[in-house]
């Protein structure tokens, strides 16, 4: 495929992708659990640790969740990888989509050849207040969240105020999770392979009014890893190398209270623009996404701002099934952040790992019939970062 | 006492710590009539977008609006 590409640097390729299930494991820790990721990237990629050059770490908050700090040589070298620069990256919920950006640049600024991008996250060993205030750090604690927000009291005020602009209702949203969870239980990794009717979304305990517990994304231990290449030396590692097309990062103000809409992302709409334009592909020529649907209205702003719908009619094209897997555009057909669960630091190369599963042809019962172009999505707090990527079979 | 219009709203049920005695609470960005905005909890009367609020006193430096 020839998409007449704006790209500056090298071309660069993923060759390897692993990850562990998403769960709540009591017996591991954000280093056995990236080790497992780790080694799962290398052998898919035919490696041994000594050829990678280089460890990016996406991680939100290890040293809040588990008092360990100093993750990024404390896993690498674990995984083998001894005296090769490791640094952890820190963006919120963004924090592994921000890592594989970076190392993205450093490979196609042709610093290093070989490079590994990890994301981890240990959050159920602390009970849910504490994982809510822990979580709540990703916010402004100046303003928001001294007068007691939390992540899903920001989301529930943007799902309000999208309700009340657009007519976004209470089954749109619902909407959202009962697709989620029909196709997460399908995929065997994902941490509630549980189906669900749109009266038990609708109908479930409050958490920050709009929002209930299954607009909530889930609390979750996880890892993922991916191995990215110079483009010209992916072939002699693999026959399957998947192109990153596109990638970007953009950002924004924290507090919600200093945007002046909060029915939109900026930042999602800058990277988005930044990635289509590297990848030279328009919206509509997207087959598939993994957007981040940390809550059920994040994926209907997403898709608004990605350009897959106009403006305030993300909620009605969900409600019509226009994002199921047999759908016009369909997200998340891994099960999404809602079902398949939310390790923070770990999601946003969770995305690309489900993303390169359904460009190999390796998704399963969730397999997609177009399956070319996919894009992954990763949003940090309340929109502060966000990370686009754009991958492609090669 | 500052006065502005609820822009959004949301009643917190599963609250962090600090704040779990508190729970379930309202709170709200404020369009205040400079056309600032400001995170602020409800005290009272659970309150809409676009119902007029006064601020009222602050407990332990929370700032706090009511509906007016």
């Amino acid at each position: 495929m020839t998409f007449g590409r704006q790209v500056r640097g090298r071309e660069v390729a993923v060759i390897g992708a692993g990850k562990t299930p998403f769960g709540a494991f009591a017996g591991e820790d954000l280093r056995t659990l990236s080790v497992t990721a780790g080694r799962k990237a290398l052998v898919n990629a035919g490696l041994e640790p000594s050829a990678i050059e280089a460890f990016y770490l996406g991680n939100f908050a290890g040293p809040e969740f588990t008092a360990q700090n100093h993750l990024a040589p404390w896993i690498s070298t674990a995984l083998g990888m001894t005296g090769i620069p490791s640094t952890r990256f820190e963006a919120a919920c963004a924090s592994s989509g921000s890592a594989f950006f970076h190392a993205f640049m450093a490979v196609a600024s042709g610093i290093y050849d070989v490079v590994m991008v990890a994301g981890v996250e240990k959050m159920t060993c602390q009970p849910t207040p504490r994982v809510t205030e822990i979580l709540a750090g990703a916010g402004d604690g100046s303003s928001e969240v001294r007068v007691g927000s939390t992540f899903p009291s920001l989301f529930a005020m943007i799902a309000r105020r999208h309700m009340h602009d657009f007519g976004t209702t209470r089954e749109h949203l619902s909407s959202v999770a009962v697709k989620n969870h029909e196709n997460g239980a399908l995929n065997p990794d994902a941490q509630m392979r549980k189906v669900i009717t749109l009266e038990q979304a609708m109908n479930a305990r409050p958490i920050a009014e709009p929002l209930n517990l299954y607009d909530c994304s889930l609390i979750s231990d996880g890892a993922a890893a991916v191995i990215l290449c110079a483009a010209d030396r992916a072939r002699s590692f693999t026959d399957k190398p998947i192109k990153v097309l596109g990638v970007a990062q953009a950002s924004d103000y924290v507090a919600l209270d200093r945007k002046p809409e909060i029915t939109t992302f900026p930042a999602l709409r800058a990277a988005a623009q930044q990635a289509y334009a590297m990848a030279g592909v328009a919206a509509k020529e997207i087959e598939f996404a993994e957007l981040h649907d940390c809550f059920t209205i994040a994926e209907i702003v997403a898709m608004e701002d990605l350009g897959f719908v106009e403006r305030g009619r993300g909620g009605f094209f969900s409600f019509e099934g226009g994002t199921r897997r047999d759908g016009p555009m369909p997200i998340n057909a891994s099960g999404g952040l809602k079902s398949k669960g939310h390790p923070v630091g770990a999601t946003g190369v969770g995305q690309i790992c489900d993303i390169i599963q359904q460009l190999r042809c390796e998704a399963g019962d969730r397999q997609l019939r177009r399956h070319s172009l996919g894009l992954a999505q990763n949003l940090g707090g309340s929109g502060a970062t966000c990370v686009v990527t754009i991958l492609g079979r090669d | 006492m500052r006065t502005g219009t609820v822009y959004t709203e949301t009643v917190v049920h599963l609250a962090p710590t600090r704040f779990t005695a508190d729970a379930p609470y309202q709170v709200a960005i404020v369009t205040l009539e400079n056309g600032e905005r400001l995170t602020a909890r409800i005290a009272g009367e659970r309150v809409a977008i676009n119902d007029p609020v006064i601020e009222a006193d602050a407990i332990e430096d929370i700032p706090f609006f009511r509906k007016s």
